[in-house]
């Protein structure tokens, strides 16, 4: 158990620092920031003052040794562009994220459930033909252009719901959100059920699927039996047995939704670390690329060690295994 | 009648038992057509700057120019005819999506099939890396690679080789991990032949099945992800215009209500991603042995 914990938490270190050496490699070795920071009309000594300040005139090697030891100082650079540490600015724009993640994930949640186990319960009605054929057509839609089709018709055609940006932002024992406001929930609500459109397709088929089986289990015959309603039996038995499968996955699927979070943020201009990430690719801002490459690599590799240990503790054969490698 | 042409019929009437799988397919075949064909197809050259007209910018659909050149779709921006643009966008589209599928597919064959055959220390190693993969959703996988190393045809497929490969790695190697005990493999091995040749030619061909279904599935993902990234400014490069940047360039024009520039290049993904997928999730229900 010890061993394969140590295991995994060594690989973990291990994928990080192969990520920080392609990251940073990689940025170093496009396009030429000096350029793009520079004014055109400086002279010489201006140029060569701007690069010493930013520390380009040293080697790649030296500047990625300076970069591991102020990151683990956690200090990850300072934006070309904002001129302030590439850390606080993606901690500014990080609860913006969150509150879109979460409400998407409660959107797709409250839609996803009650048709997956309605498609399950009654799998050859038409219904949930209609609702299995939508969630295949939900995996085939680009999210992006979606997004750009709700824009088109519930902000510029009816004018409904507002498109860009994040509103009002109410504050509520003490936590920050645009989620406590009326003005920020109609801000929130396009770019969250945009978010939350594949998340729901695949939910739907796995609340099927479990609904499926759980339906043809004893228990669920023995409450017929004992003549509980057909509503009980869905709404109590089928539906907490069903809810200890999703959660799992749900949660696991959490750091996807912030992941794909960049494609809805650029399209709904919302200001979160997504939308700041593809800026930053846009100006060569490298510290805050390499920054927000690297926090959201090791929240990738830390959320998958937690699961992986996890997984030990509720699967004995995961851990038989780990202990005689 | 040869033994293979009639298992090739019977597969075909197996296939069109579905029609919507058929349907499908049929619609896939012509997209397939339009992309390879394209400027024989197209009624314009959208990016011949003699015929392209500024003059025609933002024309709406069923609209004709005065010197009588129809536009069924209307135009963009810069007066492109958009059924042209569009068949030249999924030419790009299609060719980046395939051609990155075919090499995943050969990738992960290859390391899928090897690590099943050699087993122990480098089927850990190699199992290992593609499940560390794996946990990565696979926009992230695309960012880190076109943020870190910029934008560009090659990078972009790259990119989706990287995304793809892990997922074939695992088929390959499930499948041939059946495929090692079966007796046609102890028997190529008694007649010593060598290792390489029983992986690809004997193993290999029998792994193919469910190679294919993740292969159409995974094209369908690596067509809509190209799509997103360069919607996103990060794939491919304006000389080469694909459906998602088609679609990005004509989100500028959406808040002025010119709703045609980038709704009918996101119908022609939307088909293109929804045929392969309807294809592909049958083609899953005619190989999965527990549904029959």
């Amino acid at each position: 158990m010890t061993a394969f914990i140590c295991t995994r938490f060594a690989q973990s270190i291990l994928v990080l620092f192969i990520m920080s050496l392609l990251v940073f490699g990689g940025v170093n070795l496009v396009g030429d920031p000096v350029e793009m920071l520079i004014n055109p009309e400086a002279d010489q000594a201006e140029v060569e003052r701007v690069i010493r300040e930013l520390g380009l005139d040293r080697p790649v090697t030296e500047q990625y040794w300076y970069f591991l030891v102020n990151a683990f100082k956690g200090d990850l650079g300072s934006s070309f562009i904002f001129g302030e540490p590439a850390l606080k600015l993606i901690i500014q724009r990080m609860p913006a994220t969150l509150e879109l993640a979460l409400f998407s994930l409660f959107i797709s949640l409250i839609i996803a459930i009650p048709l997956g186990i309605y498609a399950g319960y009654k799998p050859d009605s038409r219904v949930s033909k209609v609702i299995m054929a939508s969630s295949i057509l939900g995996f085939s839609m680009p999210t992006f252009w979606v997004g750009i089709i709700f824009i088109m018709i519930f902000a510029v055609q009816l004018g409904w719901l507002p498109s860009t940006g994040r509103g009002e932002i109410g504050t509520f024992m003490g936590i920050n959100s645009s989620l406590f406001t009326l003005n920020g929930l109609s801000h929130v609500f396009l770019p969250a059920l945009n978010l939350a459109l594949f998340k729901i397709s695949s939910v739907i088929r796995l609340t099927r699927a479990g609904t499926r089986e759980i339906i043809l289990q004893d228990y669920i015959t023995f409450a017929r039996s004992k003549g509980i309603s057909e509503k009980r039996i869905v709404l109590i038995h089928v539906l907490k047995n069903i809810l200890i499968p999703i959660v799992t996955v749900v949660g696991l699927e959490f750091g996807s939704l912030i992941a794909f979070s960049t494609v809805t943020e650029t399209v709904f201009a919302w200001p979160g670390m997504g939308k700041l990430i593809i800026d930053s690719i846009y100006n060569l801002d490298r510290p805050v690329i390499v920054a927000y490459l690297m926090i959201i690599v090791t929240f990738f590799v830390f959320l998958n060690l937690i699961v992986d240990i996890l997984y030990t503790f509720l699967d004995p054969r995961v851990r038989i295994k780990g202990d005689h490698q | 009648m040869s033994p293979k042409l009639r298992k090739f019929l019977e597969f075909c009437k197996d296939f069109s038992s579905n029609k919507v799988a058929l349907v499908a397919f049929l619609i896939f075949l012509l997209i397939l057509f339009v992309a390879i064909f394209a400027p024989l197809v197209s009624p314009t050259d959208p990016y011949d700057l003699n015929t392209v007209s500024i003059m025609n910018s933002r024309l709406p659909p069923f609209t004709e120019d005065f010197s009588g050149n129809y536009f069924l779709l209307g135009t963009d921006g810069a007066g492109r005819d958009m059924v042209s643009a569009i068949f030249y966008g999924l030419r790009v589209s299609l060719g980046v999506g395939v051609l990155s599928g075919i090499f995943a597919l050969i990738i992960g064959s290859f390391f899928g099939i090897s690590a099943a055959f050699f087993g122990g220390r480098y089927e850990s190693l190699i199992m290992r890396i593609v499940d560390i993969q794996l946990s990565f959703p696979s926009i992230l996988v695309a960012l880190i690679i076109l943020a870190a190393f910029g934008k560009g045809i090659e990078k972009t497929i790259i990119a989706l080789i990287l995304v793809q490969w892990a997922y074939y790695a695992r088929t390959a190697r499930s499948s041939a991990l059946v495929e090692i005990n079966k007796e046609y493999v102890d028997a190529a091995r008694c007649l010593a032949f060598g290792n390489t040749r029983i992986m690809f030619k004997h193993i290999l061909p029998n792994c193919m099945a469910p190679l294919i279904v993740v292969g159409t599935l995974q094209t369908a993902h690596a067509i809509s992800l190209e799509a997103t990234l360069s919607f996103l400014g990060l794939g491919l490069p304006i000389t080469e215009p694909s459906l998602g940047l088609l679609i990005g360039n004509g989100f500028e024009y959406m808040y002025s209500g010119d709703f045609w520039i980038s709704i009918f290049p996101g119908v022609a993904l939307l088909i293109t991603v929804a045929s392969i997928n309807l294809v592909g999730d049958h083609l899953r229900d005619m190989f999965n042995p527990r549904l029959h």
